[in-house]
């Protein structure tokens, strides 16, 4: 194995489709028009000595090392900054460059530091590179020339130093930040001689702006941008392409290694979800795959206020076999289910469903994206035919209006969120609806055309309204629905948008959002060119979370926004593989590739496979399984890395569910809050551990490659085959690909699919089949899956979790950038850095009626339950709405959601719930119990006590 | 299962349908339980049904009839999970 290099070609590739042709050191090459020369020479092969350039960021030209020589024209002009034209010709080596290229780099290297030997760069080092390319063998000047001004390394991040002293001020990293990032932290201070980066107002970068996205650390060509990670290993020696397991973006990474330790992870030029880019988790944000919580043997106990006790994999296999047989012969076949995991491999979890239909004989199986975008997958499904968002990432290139409702995603989809900036900073227009008002509504260079901060729980009113206006004042695409669309249910449709109630007037008085603001939003979504819709858990987390995907849909139709680049709906996805495991057949009723699991040729298909029949009846649900189990008829579980006890909702009705099974076993890399509850802990691997695939929101399949062996043993497949095979159901793979063979045989969308393909072409969007051998970039674009596109009548129903004197204000949740989820992991990394505790914004105007200060604790109480947290107090939420996030067991913020959910799914109200909100000086008594539950079953018992 | 929350969950469904008119709202939850709702979810509605159906929407209650009549036609009743 060795070093993953990648090509650098100095500037960004051209858009351009005509081609010219010109010739460089008497080669001819043709490359599309506006390339730069210097793009053009390393095409053919040539590189051109260079330090201020990357081919990530726009070419600034203030080095002066890559001139050429163009004949006929005068001078030496820099080859990164200049076009190619047809019939140039170039010369890229002369005695006269050769002259000036020495010149350049004898400044340069006349006032940095010759610390090469110790330099944590050394031998990765670009600086270092260009001497030895100009052939640079004497500096005139000496070395003691004057040095630049040094303040001091800044090693405030956690995770990388800035070492002024070594800065060549090629501003490779100031363009990263503006042009890949979007966040413009960084500037050049000081002029001429005397200029220095610095993060905003000559801050540390932990105080500044910076995101800690790593953007300015990839591009510097020198040690002065470091991860602290290679300056404390050393440099890494042999690198394996794989996919970051944190968010639906699905980022792909060099994971690059000395022996089997990660010094650093790269993100992957070639990575068609992110282009190069990454965000704070995926780039550095993987510490805690060494963590020292980490569980590594399996564990047992009889009751759960005993300690754990470890144990064989043998033993533990056989009690969990046992214990599932035990309580199928006494309580009925349908009494035992499991969970699959958004976090682990398409191939996975396909296996843990398979366990369960095959193994256990019932579809009691469900996965954590119930609680997420299951609305999406029934909306999306009805109206169109497939269940998955519209689009790839790179339509946003093509986009001129963006409607981005109830998604946050600088703080959840990070590395998207940039490319979404780039657009809008290249004159996209942006419409933005969320309750709060969320970063991008304005950034630097980045103004929301419209912000509609609707009341939460008033999705579907002001989608409709959207409608109406679309209706009322003649703006549907009528071409395309008549051509596309079921004309009748168009027509309804369109009669009961166009209905008064549903005008932007009368919805402005359920919503709070002005009518203006409505109608303009709409007309710019229906005229402003291509117009995409990326809409998150904002949408979905609702009672009418499915209604609210089918407004959508509807609103996309009825523009003819559908079937082509810039335009579409586009869920974004919260969990790395939240895609893939809807794909794979976790749900209660469907196999894999979304079919029903009562249509008889499905299930003949799978028998056959699996040699067993298969009950054609759905199975239950996460929040059906919780109240099967309060009431007697459900009584154990096989968890495969999921925590719901953190992240469901009503924690104390989860907590009562689990309580009331006989066996549950939590397969998880951590004692995480539902091991709580558990009587078997299987020790699950890491990203970093296995082979396998993860579907990223765009349906793109990305290999996970093994760069470690796994630490406990088994990777989570294997574990799931053990299971399997002591409850009598064997099933035999030898490696990740064969599951997938497996997949692709039985589901017509992967027909195509296969660890090969992958690896000979990087990545797939599914569907990949005989029609489409490399995969689906856009769907629907010669008609819809279903065939006519379906029009529903998306009618208001307003939530019963209602305001009142009692809970007069509205909670809804939400995410940051650098914690993921229930931030099982996150919380194990530096990154705690960034976000210490979940803290709950108020508006200072509610906060001073309550006589709330900032940072004072509160008491935050629902209906359901309360807990305790800290108050920030910000106008980012309107009056009557709070907020907070839910990365900390210790805030327990789904103590006080409710039970209610989607009508369709089963979905839960996040988004909603009524609260009051009042000072408190401490935790709850529900925290102060769950707290020292925690605490006594985290105990492990030692090993020789076990052994008595 | 608490008959409350599944009254409540089946109603819910059948708001979303009510606009489609009486029929289809029908037959439109009586799908949807069918499809979505594992079989112990039904058997309890069909209970609560037969125990007066209080609180059930009328379409809803038309609805939990027909999946009792579609479970007797099938003959058999799949309450032996
Ligand atoms: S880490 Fe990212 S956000 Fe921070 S300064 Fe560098 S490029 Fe900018
Ligand atoms: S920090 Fe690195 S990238 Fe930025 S100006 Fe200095 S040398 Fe160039
Ligand atoms: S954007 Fe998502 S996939 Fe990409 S690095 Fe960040 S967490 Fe990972
Ligand atoms: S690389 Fe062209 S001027 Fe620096």
């Amino acid at each position: 194995m060795s070093l993953v290099h990648e090509v650098d070609y100095g500037t960004p590739r051209s858009r351009a489709a005509k081609t010219v042709t010109l010739t460089i050191d008497g080669h001819a090459v043709t490359v599309p028009e506006d390339t730069s020369i210097m793009r053009a020479a390393m095409e053919m092969g040539t590189q051109i000595p260079k330090l201020c350039a990357t081919d990530m960021v726009e070419a600034f030209g203030s080095c002066r090392l890559c001139l050429v020589e163009i004949e006929g024209r005068p001078g030496t002009p820099a080859s990164c900054t200049t076009p190619v034209a047809a019939g140039m010709a170039v010369r890229t080596q002369t005695d006269r460059l050769k002259r000036l290229r020495k010149g350049v780099m004898e400044l340069y290297i006349s006032d940095h530091p010759l610390d090469c030997l110790t330099c944590a760069a050394n031998g990765d080092c670009e600086l270092q590179d260009m001497a030895g390319a100009v052939g640079l063998r004497d500096v005139r000047y000496g070395y003691q020339g004057a040095k630049h001004p040094d303040p001091g390394k800044d090693e405030s991040n956690p995770y990388f130093t800035y070492d002024p002293s070594k800065c060549i001020v090629c501003s490779r990293c100031v363009r990263a930040c503006e042009e890949v990032q979007g966040t413009f932290a960084l500037t050049i201070a000081g002029r001429g001689f005397d200029s220095v980066v610095s993060p905003g107002m000559e801050e540390a970068f932990l105080s500044s702006e910076c995101v800690s996205c790593g953007a300015c650390v990839q591009a510097c060509p020198t040690a002065t941008l470091t991860e602290k990670s290679v300056i404390q290993i050393g440099t890494p020696e042999h690198s394996v392409v794989t996919t970051c397991a944190y968010c639906g973006v699905g980022c792909s990474f060099k994971a690059e290694m000395r022996g089997d330790e990660v010094v650093r992870m790269v993100p992957y030029k070639d990575g068609k979800a992110n282009r190069g880019h990454s965000c704070v988790k995926g780039r550095f944000a993987w510490g805690y795959a060494t963590h020292r919580e980490r569980i590594l043997k399996p564990m047992m106990r009889e009751r759960i206020a005993d300690p754990w006790r470890e144990v064989s994999w043998e033993e533990a296999i056989a009690r969990t076999a046992s214990e599932f047989k035990r309580i199928q012969a006494k309580y009925g076949r349908r009494s035992i289910g499991g969970i699959t995991s958004s976090r682990c491999t398409n191939e996975e979890t396909f296996l843990v469903q398979k366990l369960i239909r095959a193994g256990f004989g019932n579809n009691n199986v469900d996965t954590c994206a119930r609680v997420c975008h299951s609305p999406t997958g029934y909306g999306l499904g009805t109206a169109f035919g497939t269940s998955a968002g519209t689009q790839d990432f790179d339509s946003i290139e093509h986009s001129d209006v963006v409607m981005l409702i109830g998604a946050n995603p600088t703080d959840a989809h990070p590395v998207f969120a940039s490319r979404m900036k780039k657009r809008l900073r290249a004159g996209a227009r942006l419409i933005v609806i969320d309750p709060r008002r969320i970063d991008l509504v304005r950034t630097p260079h980045v103004e929301a055309a419209y912000h509609l901060p609707l009341l939460p729980g008033t999705n579907v009113a002001v989608l409709t309204a959207l409608a109406h206006v679309v209706v009322a004042e003649g703006l549907v695409n009528e071409a395309f629905v008549r051509e596309r669309c079921d004309w009748d249910e168009f027509q309804d449709w369109a009669a009961f948008v166009a209905e008064p109630r549903n005008s932007p007037e009368a919805v402005a008085k359920i919503s709070g959002v002005p009518a203006e603001a409505i109608r303009g939003a709409a007309r710019l979504y229906a005229t402003g060119g291509n117009a995409a819709i990326y809409y998150g858990l904002g949408v979905t987390e609702h009672s009418q979370g499915t209604t609210a995907v089918m407004a959508i849909a509807n609103l996309a139709m009825a523009t003819g926004n559908l079937g082509r680049p810039g335009v579409g709906v586009n869920p974004l996805r919260g969990q790395n593989n939240v895609q893939g495991s809807c794909d794979m057949g976790s749900f209660p009723h469907e196999l894999s590739g979304y079919r029903h699991i009562s249509g008889d040729a499905t299930r003949a298909l799978f028998e056959a496979a699996w040699g067993v029949s298969l009950d054609r009846e759905p199975g239950l649900r996460i929040p059906n399984m919780l109240d099967a189990a309060i009431d007697g008829s459900f009584k154990g579980i096989y968890i495969q890395g999921e925590d719901i006890l953190q992240s469901d909702p009503d924690t104390r009705h989860v907590a009562a569910g689990l309580a009331a099974m006989e066996c549950v076993v939590v397969q998880d890399l951590f004692l995480n809050e539902t091991a709580n509850y558990a009587h078997i802990f299987l020790p699950g691997s890491t990203f970093l551990e296995k082979d396998g695939t993860f579907t990223n929101a765009e349906r793109r399949i990305q290999r996970v490659r093994k760069v470690m062996q796994p630490k406990s043993g088994k990777a989570d497949w294997e574990i799931t085959l053990d299971i399997a095979k002591a409850m009598g159901f064997p099933m035999h793979y030898d490696h990740p690909s064969q599951v997938m063979d497996e997949i692709a045989r039985l589901t017509p969308t992967f027909a195509g699919v296969s660890f090969d393909k992958l690896d000979a072409l990087g990545s797939i969007q599914w569907p990949c089949n005989e029609k489409a051998p490399a995969g689906t970039a856009v769907m629907h674009v010669n008609g819809f899956v279903r065939g006519k596109g379906k029009f529903i009548v998306t009618e208001y129903i307003a939530t019963d979790e209602r305001t009142g004197p009692r809970f007069p204000l509205l909670l809804t949740t939400g995410r940051i950038l650098s914690q993921y989820n229930v931030g099982a992991q996150t919380r194990r990394t530096e990154n705690v850095i960034w976000h210490e505790e979940d803290r709950l914004e108020i508006h200072p105007h509610d906060a001073e009626q309550r006589g709330i200060r900032d940072g004072d604790w509160v008491k935050l109480a629902s209906r359901a339950g309360e807990t305790t947290l800290r108050a920030l107090i910000t106008e980012r939420v309107a009056p009557g709405v709070v907020y907070t996030t839910f990365h900390h067991p210790g805030t327990q913020a789904n103590v006080v959601t409710t039970e209610y959910s989607d009508w369709a799914t089963n979905c839960p109200e996040y988004k909603v719930t009524a609260v009051q909100v009042t000072p408190s000086n401490g935790p709850t008594e529900w925290q102060e119990r769950y707290d020292e539950l925690a605490r006594k079953s985290r105990r492990i018992a030692p090993f020789v006590e076990a052994a008595e | 299962m608490s008959p409350d929350k599944l009254v409540y969950m089946a109603n819910q469904i059948g708001k979303f349908f009510a606009h489609q008119g009486h029929d289809k709202t029908v037959a439109g939850v009586a799908d949807h339980l069918a499809r979505f709702w594992d079989p112990r979810m039904r058997d309890a509605i069909i209970a609560h049904l037969e125990a007066g159906g209080d609180e059930l929407d009328p379409c809803v209650r038309e609805a939990v009839v027909k999946l009792l009549a579609a479970q007797h036609n099938a003959g058999a009743n799949s309450k032996s999970s």
